[in-house]
């Protein structure tokens, strides 16, 4: 016979409404509160200015290698191994800061780390992993081309057999970290389909002009690299890369970081806007006591339970092994869009406050704008899932 | 060398805090424990000295805390220390100054010592008199609010801060030394040092192991708390309102003159 004991439910607290706390192991927490006290102290402050200037001081990636959190959840080279729920976790934390701040995180260790960790030599690996991994050497990764985006398989950049040596031209754009980066990754089209190369910064014809005018994403340096009949050696191709797989894969890894970004932001305007609802005064009462108010409060608190609850079952499904891409579209496509729509719902609890960079919201909700369309547009999430569920392809 | 910091589980200062009125106690429930902000400076005092010294120094972290607690530890473990002992038993509950000096000072005897390094206050009891006490039963020197620190020839050496500026300061080891706030920020834990510190031990240590011949706990308490009351609610600011920001400055400026502020 079994005995039932009553439980006293705890009152939900008014961010995690769900208790999802509980679904965390100690360490994860741990690292949690680590990034989180670090985005406090060093990104908070800052980002405001970092943002209207248009700009993000390199040493922040010295800093964020200090932590480790670079290459985080990749094992050896100098790399933690920690578990895709613990990357997430960090890409969470990072975003609540700024999308800028996660975006360095996820381009430095699930593109340009990724891809050497994945498809490069015993060589290439020992010589940068190590350094990206301390933050002292920066990566980039160029894949988007000015006419390919969404179509990176029609690729214009091109690496043509030169003896021994490749030499490759084309033009990369909308790079993130570009113009600051030791080295980037280029994918180019050859004579046998897609591969991946190294480029070192300094290589003769490699050039970087940054990208500005932006209105979004603006802590973050963004640039167009130029390949002009540049040499590089044999030795610098990622020798395990072939075909459109090679980019796609890391893709995969940087996606699965912007499900629990997505939400870390989501989180800040909720945050913020719950705030100001509890303080802010119209008609002789605080505006939260309103009933158009908490409708809005209380939306945006379910899709931020649903969104983070979601990106957690996809973060132990990762490291089960069991995480297919269709389902790391399913959760971009979700998370980044429910995200936005809470972060401008959240504008408007703000009012006019909610314009300016002295609160985080505009900030965060310009800032998803890119995100709704980088590493796969929400059409390209859309197709995804849609081709999985019917086997009909409607890309093209 | 090993080197001892103490480190007090604390409610999370950024959260509200409240008292019990039947207990006196500061409501826990609900609230996140956290190591106490200013024995984060010691810790990181002792893990700069350990760099510094190298060669075989160890630092041990010791806690007096109830065990439910004790994953709390694994922070301090992460941000660097080699291991934890933890002193936990129902018979402590409800010590005061006297009490917790007395046990901890008994404990930390049997953990062993050449530099033992505290927090100069708790953020929640905020007595600041447990560093004192712990050198007294412990019958060493104690050197207080350090922002440097230094080992040499079997001599602790440090910049203590003043009011005025610092002095230098010397004792023989074994000793006991508090830490300023202006040590170093504590570092951050590493992910490295964070997936590390599972494997770390926390030793678990008992009243019943200490041998003490008082009482402690509430039962043995010398103290008692008997009111308390939140501080008073601030009044409400001046509001200066001017045609244009000269004149306003101006009317900031005489009001600050007046108090003798500028």
């Amino acid at each position: 016979m079994t005995t039932t004991h009553a439980k006293t439910a705890a009152a939900p607290d008014a961010v995690d409404f769900l208790g999802l706390d509980a679904l965390l192991s100690d360490e994860e927490r741990l690292i949690r509160d680590t990034v989180r006290s670090f985005v406090r102290d060093r990104v908070l402050p800052n980002v405001g200015e970092w943002f209207e200037a248009g700009t993000l001081p390199r040493e922040l990636g010295r800093e964020l290698g200090r932590l480790g959190l670079l290459g985080m959840h990749l094992h050896g080279y100098d790399c933690p191994g920690a578990s895709a729920v613990a990357y997430g976790i960090a890409c969470m934390e990072l975003e609540a800061g700024d999308a800028g701040v996660r975006s360095f995180a996820s381009v430095q260790g699930s593109l340009a780390m990724f891809a050497i960790y994945r498809w490069g030599s015993e060589e290439q690996k020992r010589t940068w992993l190590p350094r990206m991994a301390r933050g002292e050497a920066i990566g980039c990764f160029g894949l988007t081309e000015p006419d390919f985006g969404s179509n990176p398989a029609g690729m214009r950049t091109f690496a043509r057999r030169d003896g021994g040596d490749w030499i490759l031209n084309g033009t990369k754009l909308w790079i993130t970290n570009g113009s600051i980066a030791d080295l980037a990754i280029v994918w180019a089209n050859t004579d046998d389909g897609i591969r991946g190369f190294v480029v070192e910064k300094g290589t003769r014809g490699f050039s970087t002009s940054d990208i500005h005018k932006k209105i979004s994403l603006r802590a973050s340096i963004t640039s167009e690299l130029v390949l002009q009949d540049v040499r590089v050696p044999a030795d610098a191709q990622l020798p395990l890369a072939k075909g459109l797989s090679g980019p796609l894969a890391c893709l995969s890894e940087a996606r699965f970081g912007i499900i629990w970004g997505a939400m870390g932001a989501a989180r800040a305007c909720y945050e913020a806007a719950l705030d100001y609802a509890k303080t802010r005064v119209q008609f002789d009462r605080p505006i939260g006591g309103f009933q158009l108010t908490q409708e809005k409060l209380a939306n945006m608190l379910l899709e931020l339970g649903k969104g983070s609850l979601l990106a957690l079952h996809l973060g132990r499904m990762k490291d089960d092994g069991r995480l297919h891409p269709a389902q790391v579209s399913f959760g971009k496509l979700n998370n980044v869009r429910e995200a936005l729509k809470i972060c401008r719902e959240a504008r408007t609890i703000l009012g006019a406050n909610g314009v300016t960079l002295e609160y985080p919201v505009i900030r965060h909700m310009n800032n998803l704008e890119s995100v709704l369309t980088y590493e796969g547009t929400s059409e390209v999430h859309t197709l995804v899932i849609g081709q999985q569920i019917t086997g009909i392809s409607a890309f093209t | 060398m090993k080197i001892v910091v103490t480190v007090k589980l604390v409610p999370d200062p950024n959260a509200e805090k409240r008292i019990d009125p039947a207990t006196k106690r500061l409501v826990r429930t609900g609230v996140e424990t956290v190591l106490n902000p200013y024995d984060e400076y010691a810790l990181e005092a002792a893990l700069q000295l350990k760099e510094r010294i190298g060669g075989d120094t160890t630092v041990t972290v010791f806690a007096m805390a109830p065990e439910s607690l004790k994953e709390t530890l694994r922070k301090a473990l992460a941000m660097g220390a080699d291991d934890a002992v933890l002193l936990s038993d129902a018979g402590l509950e409800g010590s005061d100054v006297w009490g917790t000096s007395y046990a901890m000072a008994h404990a930390l005897k049997k953990v062993g010592f050449d530099l033992l390094i505290v927090g100069g206050l708790s953020d929640d009891g905020s007595t600041g008199a447990t560093p004192g006490a712990l050198a007294e039963y412990l019958q060493t020197p104690l050197v207080t609010n350090a922002r440097k620190a230094d080992v040499a020839d079997g001599k602790l050496q440090i910049e203590r801060e003043t009011d005025t500026g610092y002095q230098i300061v010397k004792a023989p080891l074994p000793t006991v030394m508090t830490t300023a706030l202006t040590f170093g920020e504590p570092r951050y834990a590493s992910l490295k040092g964070i997936m590390g510190a599972k494997k770390k031990t926390i030793a678990a240590m008992a009243l019943a192991d200490l041998g003490l011949d008082q009482s402690v706990g509430a039962a043995g308490a010398k103290t008692e708390l008997l009111s308390f009351a939140p501080p008073p609610v601030r009044g409400k600011g001046n509001v200066v309102e001017a045609a244009d920001g000269a004149t306003g400055a101006k009317a900031i400026f005489d009001f600050l003159k007046e108090k003798k502020l500028v």
